[in-house]
C-alpha cells in the first residue's frame, strides 16, 4: 500500500526535474511542494483503517484461528493443516482444484482468443460480442441454476441429453421394449443371456414356444397391442411373445391369460447350430411363424435389440462427469470476459506489423501465430492470471450445479472450506486452515499480476 | 434436517438473519395482543416470555395457539421468534451475547447436550420433571438428559417409520400392503414384473437413506443394540449392521426395483422423490416420514385416497417406530420460562396442540382422538403402542459430521452403498473410519 502511494510522488519530481532548468540543489524544495507527511497519513488513515478491519485483521485472525480446533480453546498446532494433507475426502479436493487450474483457464483464454480473432472478421461483431458478454452479467449463482437445468439427466427437462439424444436417434433409433424381462425364477420357459432371452429347451418345429415377459412399462405397450393368443400347432415353428401379466392380480403366470396382451413387433430369431436360420417379426397378438423351416430342433432368441432402452445421454451430475460439466458452466460464464479484453488488446496491435507479414507473403495462420499472439502476450497473461485466481476460489458455481450425492467428488477447496466451517462440524479451526492454504495457493499470482500492472505503469 | 438442502442455501442469509436478531426487538409479538386484563387467579400476570423455535407459515400459526391457550391460562404474555432453519445458528450469537430467549426449541437433541456443556441451559425444576415423569417414557426424559440433569422435554413428534404408496399400482399389480420385508420385496418384486418400478428414493438427500437404515436396523437388531450404536458404543463392523445393510442391499440391487435406475436414484432429492410416485406417477412406494403427506398434496395426491402409507414393516422381531422431533429447553432462569416448558409437556397443553393439523406428540397420555384426521390419528397409535421401544432418529443424534452433513460420515458412505450395494463389508468399514471421526 504504502509502495504504491510513494509511487505517485515520484512522478512530479522527475517531471520537476527533468525538464527544469534551475540549479540543482532545489530538489530539498521540491519535495516540500509534495503533502507533508502529516497530511499523507492523514489521508491514508481511513483507507488503512478500513483495510487494516476488513483484510489484515481477518487473515492475522484466520492464521491464529487455524492452529485451534474446532471448539476454538485446544490448541492443535499444525494439526489442522496436516489434516488437509492426510484426509482422502480433502485430497480429492485437491485433485479437483488443480485439474480447475490446469484445465479452465486455458480453455477460457483460448476461447476468448478465437473470439476475439474471429469476431475482427465478421458484419455483427459487436452483436455477437454482446451475447457472449452476456453471462457476465448474471450472477454466478444463477448460472449455477441454469447449468443445473442444463445437465438435468431427463432429455425431456435437461438441454443438454435432449441435444445428445435428438443427435444419437437421428442415425439410431430405437423401438421396442426397454427393462422388459423374463421372470425370475426356475418356472420360466425363457431366460436372460447376454441381453437377449432365449428359450430354456430347444425348441421343436410344430410345438408352439411361450416367451412370458413381464416389466413393460405402461408408456411403451403399443397402442395396437391385442390379446395376446396361443399360437395354433401345425406346420413350421412358431409362438407367442406376449406380457405375462394379468392387470388386477390373478393370472396364472408362463400362460397366456384372457386379459393379457401380446407385444407386437418383437424382432424373434430361430437359432440353430449358432448360425440364425430364420428371422419373424410378432404379430399384434404377439404371435410369430417361422415358415419353411426344416424339420429339428431350434433354440429360439429374442435379441437384446428388442429391450435396449432409448439412449437417454450422459449422466453429467454422476461423480464422472461433474467436474468437466461444471468446467463448461464456468467457461460459458468467463469466456465473454477474456474475449472483451482480447478483443481490445487486438485493437491495440499495430496494424502495420500485420500488414506488412501479409505482404511478405505469410498465411494468416502464420500472422496469427507468428504477430498477433506474440504482441498480444501481455494480454493473454492478465486474462490467463486472472481466470486462475477466479479458478482457485471458485464456490458458487460447484455448490449449486453438483447435487448433495455427488459434492464430495465435485468438491474444490473454497467448497470444502465453507462446509467444514459452517456444516455439520463446524470446525473452524479446519476451515481457517483451509482459507490459509487457499490464500497461499492464490498469493503468487495476485503478486504476478500485481507486478505486471506496476510494469503497466511505469 | 428436513430439507437440509434449503437449509444450506439459506445458511448464509440465516447467519446473517442471526446478526440482526442480536436485538429482541425485531422478533414480532404475537399473542401478546390478547392478553386478558381480568387478574387475580392468573398467577403470571404480567410476565414476557420470549420462545424460539424454527416454524414458520401455518406450524407457527398452530404453535402461536398453543402459546395463547397457555396465555389464556397464566396470563403470562408470550412472544414467538422464528430462528429459521438454522437453529444453532440463530441461537449461538444471542447465547454469546447473554441475551438468549426464554424458551428455545431446539430441532436436534445434539443440541442440547452441546448447550448444556457451554452452561447455556438452566436446569427443568422438580416439578417439570414430575409432569415428565409421568408423560413421557423414561427414554425421552434421557433424551432432554445432559450429565444427569433434565434440561429438555420433547413437544412434537416426526413420524419416520412410514412407507409411502399409490394405491393404482398396487391394484394393477393385485398386491396388498406387506407387514413384514418378505413380503414387502415379494410386493416390490409383482409391481416391477406389472411395469411399474416399485421404489422411489431420495439418494441426493443423505437423510433419508440414514431414515431407511434406521428402521431396519430398529427392527432387526432391536432397541439396545439401537441406543448402543447411537452412542457409538458398538462399531459399526458388528455383525447386526451387517444384517441391515443386507436388507437394503435387496432393494437396491436390483435396478428393476428403482425407479430411473441407481444413477436416477442418486441425483433425485427429496422432496422430487415423492413428486416421483404422486406427481409423474412414475413409481409406487417412497419411503419417509409423515410429513410426505405435505409434498404428496402438493403433487396433487389426495392423502388417504390416492396417497396412502403403511407403517414400516418389521424386518426383525420389534416394529420399528423412528421418530424425529424437537426439544424445548429453558435458556433463561425464570418462573414463565418453567411454567412454559411444563405446559407444553402436559396432557392438557398437549391436547390442545393435537386438535391443530400437522402435529404429533410424542405425550403417552395425549390420546389420538384428538387429532384432527384419521391418518394423524393412527400415527399417534403406533406411536402408543411402541410404548418402550419407540426411538428417535439415530442419525440426529449422532455427532454432525457423522449424521447430518451433505457428503460426509453416514450420509455419503449410505450414499456410496447405494452406488455399490454388493459391498456390504466395505460400508461397514467406512461407517466405522468416519465414526471414528466424528466421535474422538
Amino acid at each position: 500500500m504504502t509502495e504504491r502511494l510513494d509511487g505517485p510522488q515520484d512522478p512530479p519530481a522527475q517531471v520537476a526535474g527533468g525538464p527544469s532548468t534551475g540549479p540543482a540543489e532545489t530538489p530539498r524544495k521540491q519535495r516540500r511542494l509534495g503533502p507533508s507527511p502529516t497530511v499523507a497519513i492523514v489521508f491514508l488513515l481511513p483507507a488503512a483503517l478500513l483495510l487494516g478491519i476488513w483484510v489484515v485483521y481477518p487473515i492475522v485472525y484466520s492464521i491464529f484461528r487455524s492452529l485451534f480446533d474446532s471448539t476454538g480453546s485446544g490448541f492443535v498446532g499444525l494439526g489442522n493443516y496436516a489434516m488437509i494433507f492426510s484426509d482422502q475426502g480433502m485430497l480429492t479436493t485437491i485433485r479437483n482444484n488443480l485439474i480447475w487450474v490446469v484445465v479452465a483457464p486455458i480453455v477460457v483464454t483460448t476461447i476468448g482468443l478465437i473470439f476475439a480473432v474471429l469476431t475482427e472478421r465478421i458484419r455483427w461483431a459487436t452483436a455477437f460480442k454482446l451475447i457472449v458478454f452476456m453471462p457476465m452479467a448474471v450472477s454466478l449463482m444463477a448460472a449455477g441454476v441454469v447449468f443445473r437445468l442444463v445437465y438435468e439427466e431427463n432429455p425431456d427437462k435437461g438441454l443438454a441429453n435432449a441435444i445428445l439424444t435428438t443427435v444419437h436417434d437421428t442415425f439410431s433409433s430405437s423401438q421396442g421394449y426397454p427393462e422388459a424381462r423374463p421372470r425370475e425364477g426356475d418356472q420360466s420357459p425363457v431366460a436372460l443371456q447376454g441381453g437377449a432371452v432365449v428359450t430354456k429347451q430347444p425348441a421343436q418345429v410344430g410345438t408352439p414356444v411361450l416367451f412370458p415377459i413381464v416389466g413393460v412399462k405402461p408408456e411403451v405397450m403399443p397402442s395396437n397391442a391385442q390379446p395376446a393368443k396361443a399360437a395354433p400347432a401345425g406346420d413350421g415353428l412358431s409362438g407367442t411373445v406376449w406380457f405375462d401379466f394379468t392387470q388386477g392380480g390373478g393370472g396364472t403366470n408362463n400362460a397366456v391369460d384372457a386379459s393379457e396382451r401380446g407385444l407386437p413387433g418383437v424382432t424373434v430369431e430361430a437359432v440353430r447350430d449358432g448360425q440364425v436360420a430364420a428371422t419373424a417379426t410378432t404379430a399384434d397378438d404377439g404371435t410369430f411363424r417361422f415358415d419353411g423351416l426344416p424339420q429339428g430342433s431350434y433354440v429360439v432368441r429374442l435379441p437384446q435389440s428388442n429391450f435396449e432402452a432409448a439412449y437417454g445421454g450422459l449422466t453429467w451430475l454422476g461423480p464422472a462427469l461433474i467436474t468437466p460439466a461444471i468446467i463448461g458452466a464456468f467457461v460459458w460464464v468467463w469466456a465473454g470476459f477474456a474475449m472483451v479484453l482480447i478483443a481490445a488488446g487486438l485493437a491495440a496491435i499495430p496494424r502495420d506489423a500485420l500488414e506488412a507479414a501479409r505482404i511478405d507473403g505469410a498465411t494468416e495462420w502464420q500472422v496469427f501465430r507468428k504477430i498477433t499472439v506474440p504482441l498480444l502476450s501481455p494480454v493473454l497473461l492478465v486474462v490467463f492470471v486472472t481466470m486462475i485466481i477466479n479458478t482457485l476460489k471458485v464456490f458458487d458455481l460447484v455448490f449449486i450445479i453438483a447435487p448433495p450425492s455427488v459434492q464430495p467428488q465435485a468438491n474444490v477447496i473454497a467448497l470444502e472450506m465453507w462446509r467444514v466451517s459452517f456444516q455439520g462440524g463446524n470446525n473452524q479451526g479446519l476451515g481457517s486452515a483451509l482459507a490459509i492454504f487457499l490464500l497461499i495457493l492464490v498469493l503468487p499470482f495476485m503478486i504476478m499480476n500485481i507486478r505486471r500492472f506496476r510494469r503497466g505503469d511505469s | 434436517m428436513r430439507k437440509a438442502r434449503a437449509a444450506a442455501i439459506l445458511a448464509g442469509l440465516a447467519i446473517a438473519a442471526a446478526a440482526c436478531g442480536n436485538a429482541p426487538t425485531t422478533t414480532q409479538p404475537t399473542a401478546s395482543g390478547s392478553a386478558p386484563a381480568s387478574g387475580g387467579a392468573k398467577p403470571l400476570e404480567g410476565v414476557k416470555i420470549e420462545v424460539a423455535a424454527k416454524w414458520t407459515g401455518a406450524e407457527q400459526k398452530n404453535f402461536e395457539a398453543v402459546l395463547k391457550a397457555f396465555t389464556d391460562k397464566t396470563g403470562a404474555q408470550v412472544t414467538y421468534a422464528s430462528t429459521g432453519e438454522d437453529t444453532g445458528a440463530y441461537l449461538g450469537p444471542r447465547i454469546q451475547g447473554k441475551n438468549p430467549p426464554d424458551v428455545a426449541i431446539l430441532p436436534q437433541p445434539g443440541l442440547v447436550q452441546q448447550y448444556a456443556e457451554q452452561d447455556a441451559l438452566i436446569p427443568l425444576t422438580a416439578e417439570v420433571t414430575k409432569e415428565i415423569d409421568a408423560n413421557y417414557t423414561p427414554y425421552w426424559k434421557e433424551l432432554g438428559s445432559a450429565e444427569g440433569q433434565v434440561y429438555g422435554v420433547l413437544v412434537k413428534a416426526a413420524h419416520k417409520s412410514l412407507v409411502w404408496y399409490r394405491s393404482q399400482p398396487f391394484e394393477d399389480a393385485g398386491v396388498q400392503p406387506p407387514t413384514n420385508w418378505d413380503e414387502l420385496i415379494k410386493a416390490a418384486q409383482t409391481i416391477a414384473d406389472s411395469g411399474t418400478p416399485p421404489f422411489s428414493f431420495c439418494g441426493a438427500s443423505g437423510w433419508t437413506l440414514t431414515d431407511l437404515f434406521e428402521n431396519i436396523y430398529l427392527s432387526t437388531a432391536g432397541p439396545e443394540n439401537y441406543d448402543k450404536l447411537s452412542k457409538h458404543e458398538i462399531p459399526w463392523t458388528d455383525p447386526t449392521v451387517a444384517t441391515a445393510l443386507e436388507k437394503i442391499q435387496q432393494i437396491a440391487g436390483k435396478q428393476e426395483f428403482l425407479v430411473d435406475g441407481t444413477s436416477g436414484t442418486m441425483q433425485t432429492d427429496f422432496p422430487t422423490c415423492v413428486s416421483k410416485v404422486y406427481g409423474t406417477d412414475k413409481s409406487a412406494m417412497v419411503i419417509e416420514a409423515d410429513f410426505v403427506a405435505v409434498e404428496a398434496d402438493q403433487s396433487g395426491a389426495k392423502v388417504g385416497e390416492e396417497a396412502k402409507y403403511f407403517p414400516f414393516p418389521k424386518a426383525g422381531d420389534t416394529t420399528p417406530v423412528v421418530l424425529g422431533g424437537d426439544v424445548a429447553v429453558a435458556m433463561k432462569d425464570s418462573p414463565g420460562a418453567m411454567a412454559l416448558i411444563q405446559f407444553l409437556a402436559s396432557k392438557e397443553g398437549g391436547e390442545v396442540w393435537a386438535k391443530l393439523p400437522g402435529y404429533l406428540s410424542p405425550n403417552k397420555n395425549v390420546s389420538p382422538d384428538n387429532y384432527p384426521d384419521e391418518l394423524t390419528k393412527q400415527l399417534g397409535q403406533t406411536i402408543i403402542s411402541a410404548g418402550d421401544a419407540v426411538r428417535y432418529d439415530m442419525s440426529d443424534l449422532a455427532p454432525s459430521a457423522f449424521g447430518g452433513t451433505d457428503g460426509k460420515g453416514q450420509w455419503k458412505v449410505l450414499q456410496d452403498f447405494m452406488r455399490n450395494p454388493s459391498d456390504v463389508k466395505g460400508a461397514q468399514e467406512a461407517l466405522e473410519a468416519e465414526a471414528k471421526k466424528a466421535w474422538k
